[in-house]
């Protein structure tokens, strides 16, 4: 006969052995993670959650100034806050997912150390935590647009295309959790990439269309922007909202896919490392 | 007892000594190459035996090995060891925070564990949001934790502070409302590491407490400590390490005894303390042995009830100690030291000069019958700092019979430790 055990604890799973059900058991963990990250962030602070609204606006104004003003580049006829803040609600969204993220190993060495718990949990709380901010964010985009909108400037929604808005927002947040738990993993034993995740971030920003519209990019390097998997979904982003930028399937589609490959191969590394990290962190 | 709810077979755990740096990474690429052409990893045949106090061949060692073992439902099983014999890296593989390398275990239920209290806690949040918290990352369930709640603020007993954030709390409030999530745990298994250290003498008691309810429940219980009489009080068996290897399984007061008299001392006739039972202080002078002899001097590990003897050290001095005192303890067959003599009557400093030393204490005390084992401690009389210390060695044994057969220790049960001197009066009134 053969014995039923609950748990066998060996050297190596399976690669596919994800055990995602798991995660499912500690639903309750990871909303009090989600809360947590929330609450203590605005503890201390006078400003509290207003600091949500800070940060975006001041980034647009620089933005507005040098790139706008001093640089004098095209934002395709768009006022410069509403094009602006449009690509930096969501570009913040997908790189403070990825550097958070990419952390987690060594940010949490000290609770994994101690007790277990699914280890996804932790980067997934950070991607809904970061979820609610962006939410927020998002408010104040859409503020600003209607405003822009009804003082009748010339911009033209496509606003069929609303709907594809939560998908765009899982595909950065697929991203953000894919680049960001593959740092952490390869991080554990080697520390090299935790200095690339700073300025890399910096870098891929400056390889999508963020201060800048695609449109204005000389063909030989928009071939470079399109294998950037977050171009297309900003510029979907744009092309919904303000009319201008391209909505393009294909470069959807490849997205998509770069965005579902790196997922699973960042869930298999991770699920990989998190039985060893203890020893090499 | 039950059926078998945790199966340990073969577990082995290897670490690497030194430092993780570019050496690595050529061992990691060849390790991973040999690993795709499907042959066995090479590392896993070298490594050695983990002992600390010996300079290795290998940077590898192995923390665990071959450890085999079965646990049954409603065991409160011991695990003993010295430090660094491997207790801790098997609770970690036991609550999968660590990986094996080798071997597997199986489990039935859901096991907690708590290798620390607090784990999770953060110290912006409230105590009653750190109760939610770190429940949950116990494994509770957030019904769970509300339905216990008052339940676990009442055991903490710091009612009034539990709005207020954790990093306001004294550390010891902190222990108490760490300690109080942890004991409302309900697994099946529950694994724990020397958490009993905390808090002060009340709370341990509650704590001890708690740990008895717990097994009395019928849960199964993994419990690790240095502490011989809680091991004692909760644990129906006990498991040695030694050096990462299980050197011993079974009832707890006979595994306690042979842990503490150590195994060299049955064997060993001329006394020589093993180098590795020191717990190495600063090291200007060492033990070197010890033996339990009769007044005519003749070693003897037996002595008869009421029967004075002496214990015989060589204390070797590398190096002149200034101001210090030597220690001899007489230790119970649960750890605990029971009384121990100076080499100075009215507990003054001395000093020794570089040199070795032959020293005879003779024990006038009158120990009732039982297993005994003698600690020895050479240390600074005023800083308290250890040259040299050792916990329990020489084991010997007092017996029911006086040498000179004119009377025998009339009852099964032994009260205590020492006979005192004493003088009776008794006057009808």
């Amino acid at each position: 006969m053969k014995e039923r055990w609950d748990l066998e604890i060996k050297p190596q799973d399976k690669w596919y052995h994800l055990d995602l059900g798991a995660i499912w058991a500690y639903k309750d963990l990871l909303l009090l993670m989600v809360r947590r990250d929330f609450v203590s962030v605005y503890k201390q602070t006078i400003l509290g959650p207003l600091w949500l609204f800070i940060q975006p606006i001041i980034t647009t104004l620089t933005f507005t100034i040098i790139f706008g003003n001093i640089a004098h580049i095209s934002t395709d006829g768009i006022p410069p806050i509403l094009f602006y803040l449009s690509g930096i609600t969501l570009w913040t969204y997908f790189a403070d997912c990825l550097t958070k993220t990419s952390g987690t190993f060594i940010a949490n060495a000290g609770v994994f150390g101690k007790v277990y718990f699914p280890r996804l949990i932790m980067p997934l709380s950070v991607l809904i935590s970061n979820l609610v901010k962006l939410a927020i964010q998002l408010l104040m985009f859409l503020i600003f647009w209607i405003y822009f909108l009804s003082k009748g400037t010339d911009i033209h929604p496509h606003y069929l295309y609303i709907i594809t808005v939560p998908f765009l927002i899982l595909i950065m947040a697929g991203l953000g959790l894919g680049f960001g738990i593959l740092i952490s993993s390869l991080t554990t034993k080697y520390r090299d990439l935790t200095f690339l995740v700073g300025f890399g971030v910096q870098l891929m920003m400056y390889a999508s269309p963020i201060v800048y519209p695609l449109s204005v990019v000389p063909g030989k390097y928009k071939f470079i922007l399109l294998l950037n998997p977050v171009t297309s979904i900003i510029e979907a982003f744009k092309f919904t909202f303000l009319g201008t930028g391209i909505w393009n399937w294909n470069a959807l589609l490849y997205s998509i896919i770069f965005m579902i490959i790196l997922v699973l191969l960042s869930v298999i590394v991770f699920k990989k490392v998190e039985k060893t990290f203890m020893d090499t962190v | 007892m039950g059926e078998i709810v945790i199966k340990v077979e073969s577990l082995g755990k290897q670490y690497r000594l030194g430092q993780v740096g570019t050496g690595t990474i050529s061992h990691d690429i060849n390790r991973w190459w040999l690993r795709m052409r499907g042959k066995e990893d090479p590392y896993l045949k070298i490594g050695e035996a983990n002992d600390r106090s010996k300079k290795g061949e290998s940077d590898l060692v192995w923390a665990l090995q071959n450890i085999n073992f079965e646990v049954k439902e409603g065991e409160v099983l011991g695990i003993i060891g010295k430090n660094g014999a491997g207790k801790s890296t098997l609770l970690k593989i036991l609550s999968r925070v660590a990986g094996p390398t080798v071997g597997s275990i199986k489990v039935k239920g859901r096991i907690a564990s708590l290798l620390e209290v607090g784990t999770g806690f953060h110290p912006d949040l409230s105590g009653r949001e750190n109760i939610f918290l770190n429940g949950s990352i116990l494994g509770m369930s957030k019904r769970e934790i509300k339905s216990k709640f008052d339940e676990i603020v009442a055991f903490s007993g710091i009612e009034r502070y539990i709005d207020t954030p954790v990093k306001r709390y004294s550390s010891g409030m902190y222990v108490r409302l760490a300690f109080a999530v942890a004991a409302h745990l309900e697994p099946e298994i529950l694994i724990v590491d020397e958490v009993l250290a905390v808090g002060d003498a009340e709370f341990q008691k509650k704590c001890l407490g708690k740990m008895k309810d717990v097994s009395r429940q019928g849960r199964t219980v993994l419990f690790v400590s240095h502490n011989m009489p809680s091991m004692r009080a909760l644990c129906s068996s006990v498991m040695i390490l030694e050096h990462g290897m299980n050197v011993g399984l079974g009832n707890t007061d006979q595994m306690i005894a042979k842990y503490l008299t150590g195994p060299a001392s049955v064997d060993n006739e001329d006394g020589i303390i093993p180098d590795d039972l020191s717990f190495h202080g600063t090291g200007e002078a060492k033990f070197k042995r010890l033996k339990t002899l009769d007044l005519k001097g003749q070693p003897k590990k037996e002595f008869c009830f009421k029967q004075d003897f002496i214990i015989n050290i060589e204390l070797e001095v590398s190096k002149r100690v200034e101001n210090v005192i030597v220690m001899v303890i007489i230790v119970s067959s649960l750890g605990e030291n029971i009384t121990m003599a100076v080499d100075n009557e009215f507990f003054k400093p001395s000093s020794y000069d570089k040199g070795l030393y032959d020293i005879e204490v003779k024990f006038e005390e009158k120990l009732l019958p039982g297993d005994y084992s003698v600690g020895l401690g050479i240390s600074y009389f005023h800083t308290g700092n250890d040259i040299d210390y050792i916990e329990s060695f020489g084991g010997f044994k007092v017996l029911r019979e006086t040498e000179s057969k004119d009377m025998e220790y009339p009852w099964a049960t032994v009260t205590g430790y020492t006979l005192p001197k004493t003088k009776w009066n008794i006057k009808k009134i």
